[in-house]
């Protein structure tokens, strides 16, 4: 019941704080906030699970209870964690108290509201990783779209409304696709599923029992269903060309909505690929390897580069998450232990690392009120701690051993390598190493043009070092980050329990 | 008493009327909403203790006056719906109506209309389902003209006066004609004799289209639907809250039962008389037109009167997506529950509406601009009306109708429920306008919002936790309908 637990002390949460006032929203948010960490890191202390949920494995913390019955399906409340959810649970935790307090200083207008979405959305986060229940899963994954909506339409830049709308219809739409794809894989599995458990369909979809829809040949129903859910989730990723919505986003999100943006609901995009597209249809995903690796491939280089060419701090952070991203995507396709274990190891890193990037940034925006490239220069003369802080995460973003990114991508391409699912996959994995070199281009002349130099900002206002509560989050998250660097085996090992069984599939893979 | 959840209402009524007839010159707002509201939930009470109890169902539907009034599983259900609604609609009077003669009046007629409505949702002959119609409709003409020193309030009342009563004219010759060509109203003998009405198969399919027609003016469908706009923004809030949600659905209750028992599928179809085909046509119509015109509105009251129609159109996909041996019961039991859930989110919608007006800050959506800065529980509330009637998760109106489109496919009507899910994502654009006038716009000028009215808030607080907790507990309420409308087809 523990999941439950967390679930419902968060939603409860985000409940009181919206009612509180606003003077102490912010505090009271943070406080509570940390019940939902200590209870994920119980969970984490507790974790027993064995194996892939998805595919017969045993996961911990496991509740079904019926919920109802339509025309023959059953729909249960079904959740659990294992090896792949656990760690996102754990970063959603985390990465949601720190985003709290690290918007103490920028939000100063309606805080109650602003904190209570941030719990709210946080504790629809925490469902979307752990339900085991296809209907139980879209509710929380659509529920996740509603807060994010208000957090950049009310508290966001002057594009604000623009920017909140195309988010909400790109994804909106994307849901949609996806909700479509799934549902008709599951009519044409007919009697062989009764309820829209995940694990039952996964197991019924590898054991290739699906079945002709309405004249529909199984083969053809498996493929579209596959291109439509990948498309689904693509836009939520994002891979390049779905990628449109995300610099919009990000650019008027305020910082800490930006960090769970970056932080935790992309990894919703991926995690969902890898729980529906690469663990249900392994077979379909394997051929259509060369497009997916493509788009991985572009996606990183193509991300790099325009992060390359952005004069704003934070589009360059934005961009970047489009290119790490595309590692992610690159290591599911290539269907090796290190390949998924790394990319959801990745997902992990890039949460940590580009949630540090977001809130530097932040806190640099919060004193100089600017976030272009052009105007700051010498800022590690005026705010050498935080200074300090985002040459470290820029290092973690470009793999420097001994951080978690460096862990992360170090299994992707080992993975990826390694892959046998097409001759090529070596050829990709080579271009999209190439990726890393821009990354540690931009992070450079970006740092080089921020930070470094004499500072020459005009401002009627000073320019100082940031407030205590600004530094913690961002030390912390330095923290985990090269804890995980150091010891990747806090997750690796679990994630690799869950994946292997994936790999286990009766496709041609020599 | 098998009845009693309708005997309830009705006495309600003449309780209301003697409080008011002891003094009749003083006015004790308190006192007479407090009993409108004690009594509808009452019959919510003993109307939900006979469904959980499995009166009328269990053994059988318990027919009354020689089967003129029939109690069973779909009548309670109904009745459930139109408590609720009536219940905070009173709560709800209390603060619209302050300062307003009449209050005892209003309070009566309203729930003289229930009362029609409950009797319509039990009807089991044509006499019945005639009378009990204009039980429910004679109040609230008179409850749309209420504000009688208000142009538009009077102008939508005699609108819809006027096309009520040439509704109930077609109603009242479809059922003559039925009548003639069967030799009965009750709706079992209907059944059991149009089979036999070969010779008068004509008559018999201009009966069933004029009772129809009588059936898509009360449920506010095309081509019946024009009067539903005017009237219902005419009219004061929460009698649009009332007339768009009880009694729309009372006009389902009756066309399911009068449709489904009285002219049966395997008879009439191969008879010529496709009635599912031209529900499933107003059903494609009505929420498209519904839609599309709610979408130009600029008046949010009157935004929500179209969504209105649209939302006649889903539920007719309950009696459209029919057919002879299919899992009948499980479409129209879909259609039912969407109609309990609707019943809370566009009640609470209305209300909201009422509060605005009370609060009088204008009705479009530029008036509505930023209004949560200084409103943010009911704007909360409203926020929570709009995504759950379009179909969002987490709300109950995700599920009800994820059950309806569900049900639709599994009959083999994929194409409505595509009409429906297409409909369903473009209303999303014109509902979120509110919310993003409320949430996301600056505001235009300072509100000055004065008193909070607090029986209207704590309506619209009710009607929001209605419209959530009917997420999680929407299994029990689908299966009831589902069963309920089963009975039907058995």
């Amino acid at each position: 019941m523990i999941i439950e637990g967390l679930i419902a002390v968060t939603f409860a949460a985000s409940m009181v704080v919206l009612l509180a006032p606003d003077r102490v929203a912010g505090r009271l948010a943070a406080a509570l906030s940390l019940l939902p960490v200590a209870g994920s890191l119980y969970m984490w202390s507790r974790f027993d699970a064995t194996g892939n949920a998805l595919t017969g494995g045993d996961p911990a913390f496991e509740t079904i209870v019926p919920w109802l019955e339509l025309g023959g399906y059953t729909l249960n409340w079904h959740v659990g964690v294992d090896g792949i959810g656990l760690p996102l649970v754990v970063l959603t935790t985390i990465l949601s108290t720190l985003a709290i307090v690290s918007a103490w200083t920028p939000i100063d207008d309606r805080q109650s509201q602003f904190y209570g979405l941030m719990l709210f959305m946080e504790a629809n986060l925490l469902g979307v990783f752990t339900a085991l229940d296809f209907f139980v899963w879209f509710i929380f994954w659509e529920a996740v779209l509603l807060p994010m909506y208000f957090l950049i339409g009310v508290w966001g830049g002057p594009r604000r409304k623009y920017a909140a709308i195309k988010f909400f219809v790109y994804t909106n739409i994307a849901s949609l696709a996806m909700f479509i794809g799934f549902i008709a894989l599951v009519f044409g599995l007919g009697d062989s599923v009764s309820s829209l458990d995940m694990p039952a369909i996964a197991t019924a979809l590898r054991a290739g029992e699906l079945g002709s829809l309405h004249g529909i040949p199984a083969g053809t129903l498996r493929t579209v269903a596959f291109v439509a859910m990948f498309l689904g989730f693509a836009v939520k990723v994002p891979i390049v060309p779905f990628h449109t919505w995300l610099p919009d986003a990000h650019v008027e999100a305020p910082s800490p909505v930006s960090v769970m943006l970056a932080g935790v609901l992309l990894k919703m995009g991926t995690y969902a690929l890898l729980r529906f597209n690469f663990t249900m249809l392994p077979e379909t995903a394997t051929q259509f390897v060369v497009p997916i690796a493509l788009l991985a491939v572009v996606s990183v280089i193509y991300g790099a580069m325009l992060a390359l060419a952005q004069q704003d701090l934070k589009r360059i952070v934005a961009y970047s998450s489009v290119s790490s991203m595309g590692y992610v995507i690159l290591g599911l396709i290539a269907y090796t232990t290190y390949g998924v274990g790394g990319a959801t190891f990745q997902m992990i890193a890039h949460g940590l690392i580009s949630g540090l990037m977001f809130m530097s940034v932040g806190v640099m925006y919060n004193t100089t009120h600017t976030r272009m490239v052009g105007d700051m220069s010498g800022m590690a003369d005026r705010m050498p701690v935080t200074a300090g802080i985002f040459v470290a995460g820029a290092f973690g973003y470009m793999g420097l051993p001994l951080m978690a990114g460096f862990a992360g991508e170090f299994f992707i391409f080992k993975g990826a390598f390694e892959s046998t699912v097409h001759a090529a996959m070596p050829l990709f994995t080579a271009a999209a190493m190439f990726g890393i070199v821009i990354v540690a281009g931009y992070l450079l002349l970006a740092m080089q043009r921020t930070l470094f130099g004499s500072f020459r900002l005009e401002t009627d206002y000073e320019v100082g070092p940031a407030a205590l509560h600004e530094t913690v989050p961002l030390a912390v998250l330095l923290v985990t980050i090269i804890v995980l660097g150091v010891a990747p085996d806090l997750f690796f090992g679990m994630i690799q329990d869950a994946v292997d069984p994936l790999l286990d599939f009766g496709g041609d893979l020599s | 008493m098998a009845i009693a959840p309708t005997v309830l209402l009705g006495l309600t009524a003449l309780v209301l009327l003697l409080v008011d007839s002891i003094d009749p010159d003083s006015t004790r707002p308190t006192a007479l909403a407090a009993v409108s509201v004690g009594g509808s939930v009452a019959t919510l009470a003993v109307a939900g203790w006979y469904l959980l109890a499995g009166t009328g169902q269990a053994g059988g539907a318990i027919e009354l006056y020689g089967g003129s009034l029939v109690v069973d599983g779909l009548s309670l259900f109904f009745t459930v719906i139109v408590a609720s609604v009536v219940a905070m609609v009173s709560l709800a009077s209390h603060d619209y109506l302050r300062d307003r003669t009449y209050q005892a009046e209003f309070y009566s007629l309203v729930l003289l209309a229930a009362t029609g409505m409950s009797l319509m949702a039990s009807a089991g002959s044509l006499a019945t389902v005639f009378v009990s119609l204009e039980l429910a409709s004679l109040p609230s003409y008179a409850l749309v003209a209420f504000l009688k020193k208000n142009r538009g309030s009077v102008e939508a009342g005699l609108k819809y006066f006027l096309v009520g009563a040439v509704s109930s004219g077609v109603l009242v010759f479809g059922i003559s004609l039925v009548y003639a060509a069967t030799g009965s109203l009750l709706l079992s003998d209907v059944a059991a004799a149009i089979g036999d009405a070969d010779d008068f198969v004509g008559i018999v399919g201009v009966g069933v289209v004029m009772i129809a027609g009588g059936f898509a003016f009360k449920t506010a469908s095309v081509p019946f639907h024009f009067w539903a706009p005017e009237a219902y923004e005419g009219a004061p809030a929460p009698i649009s809250a009332f007339l768009s949600s009880a009694s729309k659905a009372a006009g389902f209750a009756v066309a399911f039962r009068v449709f489904a028992v009285a002219f049966p599928l395997e008879t009439v179809v191969p008879m010529g008389i496709d009635w599912p085909l031209l529900f499933a046509v107003l059903a494609v119509v009505t929420m498209t037109l519904g839609n599309f015109a709610a979408a130009t509105q600029e008046n949010v009251k009157r935004m929500l009167a179209y969504s209105s129609v649209g939302h006649a159109g889903y539920a007719l996909i309950g009696l459209a997506a029919l057919s002879g041996g299919g899992p009948n019961g499980n479409v129209m039991g879909a259609s039912m529950a969407h109609l309990l859930v609707y019943g809370f989110m566009n009640t609470g919608a209305f209300l909201f509406i009422a509060m605005a007006e009370r609060w009088e800050i204008g009705r479009t959506f530029e008036d509505y601009q930023g209004l949560a800065t200084r409103a943010p529980v009911a704007c909360l509330a409203m926020t929570v009306f709009m995504f759950s009637l379009a179909g969002l998760p987490p709300f109950g109106g995700f599920l009800s109708k994820y059950a309806l489109f569900y049900s639709a496919i599994e009959g083999g009507f994929w194409w409505l429920a595509a009409v429906g899910a297409i409909n369903s994502a473009l209303s999303l654009f014109y509902y979120s306008r509110v919310v993003k006038a409320m949430w996301i716009e600056d505001p235009v000028d300072g509100f000055d919002l004065g008193a909070t009215p607090l029986g209207l808030y704590v309506a619209v607080l009710a009607a929001a936790v209605g419209t959530l907790v009917l997420l999680p507990a929407f299994g029990p309420v689908v299966e009831t309908a589902q069963s309920a409308a089963a009975a039907l087809f058995a």
